[in-house]
């Protein structure tokens, strides 16, 4: 069974109104919030082994807006944030951490940071050389190494 | 329960001192089988194969075997234990799963009573040593600059990894303050070399190398050992070692693949399980003639644990950082290393420095930190922080303590049934100084090289990568669990080429020397085949 089902209605409208509290739309940077479809459908497809924790954290969210997220106003919708991430111990990290990996790696978020739309393997990187003229004061310190007695 | 045709020499873990050893007797001909609870790595499913590659390291490529849970792996009750135990299981060990960073320990951590009065000295010094670790260095194929003025003198055969852009950064803060700072020595080849591919800058290099640049003993010892003969069995997990009415090692029990409990004889057994895994396999090894665990008339099976605390502290510069587009680690400094006791503390640390972390380890972390902030302000923030952080870490000197010890959780068992291992450890007052000293430092470091939204972990939570001390070795069979090649005082066909054999743990990454020892061990071993249990 997919985590999609595992999480109710309600949880998955509580994750998506969360997850746009964390991270907003924004026309300045030309990137989606993590309330978007496609990356709500990565959670929900990729959330595996975090799934209880997820729901756990839902659950808390849940109990401490004591209505659905969304319809609460801006303000209480602040506050209930903040009781929750301090508040929500390992269950709450795992929420807020699940939004964060699956909203950077986006391709619409990472075009926007300037990164390859791709795995490191198998093209990899070039790393320069650096300047290495930067040793030549730790070369001309006297060699000093504890030897036994 | 089945029992097998007997080998000369069992060894068990396939990890980075089993595969050592190996490769070693192998020259002897003997029948050598080794035996592993994991399995031969794939590459291709390596995490930097795929876009998801930074979540991997929270769930299946997680180095904490109780968050990573793979069939391989065995649980660890680290509860009561600010510093928790992160290792692999499979063929290469941890050596799969590790950042490549490869310092010696110094001449002077093999005499650390002689020298500062605390702990006590090796039955064996640096130089008793040095040989192997060349040997070693040439095996694991190792890339550095000879010459460092404060470390033990190398000779690497490829040269150092890059500076890239975070190194020039760290340098010159470091020339500004007049520390001492060295490109690192690392195994990860920057060129072709044995047959493997030079580093293409994956950036992910601890959950495993798919490009097969950073030298795990999967792709360097192995190799070479099973063509000189030596037999490996995976996926077979030692239940326990038994032992002769002599006293004696006769072989072990383990489980196979499909879970079938065998035994298999042996003349000469050789542990290769670690710091947590060789005490534990000793404790569940019990018997009339052992009943407190095999090799342990002493009583220090399990005891005298060191991990090496990490104090961490990060910050971001203005200038662009190599991030996850380089190996993570280049630099080392030696500056602290040695005992200064207008410090506050004996004893030192090395310290090594992070080039910086990819976009979802940096959003994860930051958020975390609280200076990445939820709403609006979250875009422009990440924009500032991402690609620039740079780290120092204190990697501080654990001395040896009775009450850090491994012993068997009396719940907890792993998926054969056999008991886990429970870790009770605390952070010394001796160890906070020096972890507190290595954060002011480091402070000034990150400062000088202009960086804000300074950030610590004292200590870094998971890293327990370094488990060492459990199985120490001496000359004295009342205070020390084997001699000085590696042989059990109590069981005279049992040996142990692990972590857990020493007796200190400097303030460096141990593989490097825990190799050293394991081909020390064998070279021992072989100049005694005429009267090895003698």
């Amino acid at each position: 069974m997919s985590a999609a089902h595992e999480l109710t209605s309600a949880h998955r409208d509580d994750l998506r109104a969360v997850a746009a509290m964390i991270i907003p739309a924004s026309d300045e940077y030309k990137v989606p919030g993590a309330d978007d479809p496609a990356i709500q459908a990565d959670m929900l497809a990729t959330l595996g082994r975090d799934t209880a924790l997820v729901t756990q954290a839902l659950d808390h969210l849940a109990h401490l807006a004591g209505k659905p997220l969304a319809e609460l106003d801006t303000a209480k919708r602040d506050a209930i944030a903040t009781e929750f991430r301090a508040t929500g111990g390992a269950a709450a990290a795992t929420l807020v951490r699940v939004v964060l990996q699956c909203y950077y790696r986006d391709d619409r978020v990472l075009r926007s940071l300037g990164l390859e739309l791709r795995a490191p393997f198998p093209k990899g990187y070039t790393l320069e050389q650096g300047d290495w003229s930067l040793l030549d004061p730790v070369k001309a310190r006297p060699v000093k190494l504890r030897r036994s007695p | 329960m089945n029992k097998h045709d007997p080998v000369d020499v069992l060894i068990i873990g396939a990890g980075a001192s089993g595969a050592a050893v190996a490769w070693s007797l192998a020259e002897t001909k003997m029948h050598i089988l080794c035996l592993d609870q994991g399995g031969w790595m794939n590459p291709a499913e390596y995490p930097s194969t795929g876009r998801d590659w930074e979540a991997k390291f929270y769930g299946d490529w997680s180095t904490s075997p109780n968050i990573r849970g793979r069939p391989e792996d065995y649980p660890i009750n680290d509860d009561n234990s600010p510093i928790k135990v992160v290792n692999f299981n499979g063929v290469g060990g941890s050596t799969v799963m590790y950042t490549a960073h490869w310092p010696r320990l110094h001449p002077s951590d093999f005499k650390v009573k002689t020298f500062d009065g605390v702990a006590d000295d090796w039955p064996i010094d640096y130089d008793a040593l040095t040989p192997f670790f060349e040997e070693n260095d040439r095996m694991m194929g190792v890339s550095g600059l000879s010459g460092d003025p404060l470390s033990p003198l190398t000779h690497p055969p490829m040269p150092p990894q890059p500076l890239g852009l975070s190194g020039p950064l760290i340098g010159k803060a470091m020339n500004e303050l007049g520390w001492h700072w060295w490109p690192s020595d690392t195994t990860v080849a920057t060129m072709d070399y044995e047959g493997r591919a030079r580093c293409i800058n994956l950036g992910h290099c601890t959950p495993a190398c798919a490009q097969g640049a950073k030298a795990s003993t999967d792709i360097t010892y192995w190799p070479h050992a099973i063509r000189a003969g030596v037999e490996i069995k995976t996926h077979c997990r030692v239940r326990e070692i038994l032992t002769n009415e002599q006293g004696m090692a006769s072989g072990v029990v383990y489980y196979d693949k499909d879970g079938v409990e065998q035994f298999q004889p042996a003349e000469v057994v050789i542990i290769a399980c670690n710091g947590v895994g060789t005490p534990r396999l000793l404790l569940n090894s019990v018997s009339g003639r052992f009943p407190n665990g095999l090799a342990n008339s002493s009583g220090l099976v399990g005891k005298n644990l060191m991990f090496h605390p990490y104090a961490q502290i990060y910050g971001f510069v203005k200038e662009v950082t190599d991030s996850n587009r380089a190996p993570p680690t280049c630099l080392w400094s030696k500056e602290f290393y040695d005992t200064d006791l207008s410090r506050g503390f004996v004893r030192g640390y090395g310290i090594q420095f992070g080039r910086g972390a990819g976009p979802v380890f940096e959003a994860v972390a930051s958020e975390q930190k609280g200076i990445l902030p939820w709403g609006a302000d979250h875009h422009r923030v990440f924009r500032r922080l991402n690609g620039h952080r740079i780290g120092v870490s204190a990697i501080c000197e654990d001395l040896p303590e009775e009450h850090n010890r491994v012993t068997l959780d009396p719940v907890l068992k792993d998926s054969h049934g056999i008991p886990a291992p429970k870790i009770d450890y605390t952070i010394s007052e001796n160890s906070r100084k020096m972890m507190d000293h290595g954060l002011a430092r480091g402070r000034e470091i990150l400062e000088a090289a202009g960086a804000t939204d300074i950030c610590i972990n004292n200590p870094i939570p998971w890293g327990g990568w370094h488990l060492l001390g459990t199985a120490r070795m001496g000359t004295d069979p009342a205070r020390s669990v084997v001699n000085e090649w590696g042989r059990s005082h109590d069981v005279k066909n049992l040996f142990i080429v692990d972590g857990s054999v020493f007796v200190t743990s400097g303030g460096v990454n141990p593989t490097s020397t825990i190799q050293a020892i394991a081909l020390y061990v064998a070279d021992q071993m072989k100049q005694r085949l005429a009267n090895l249990f003698d």
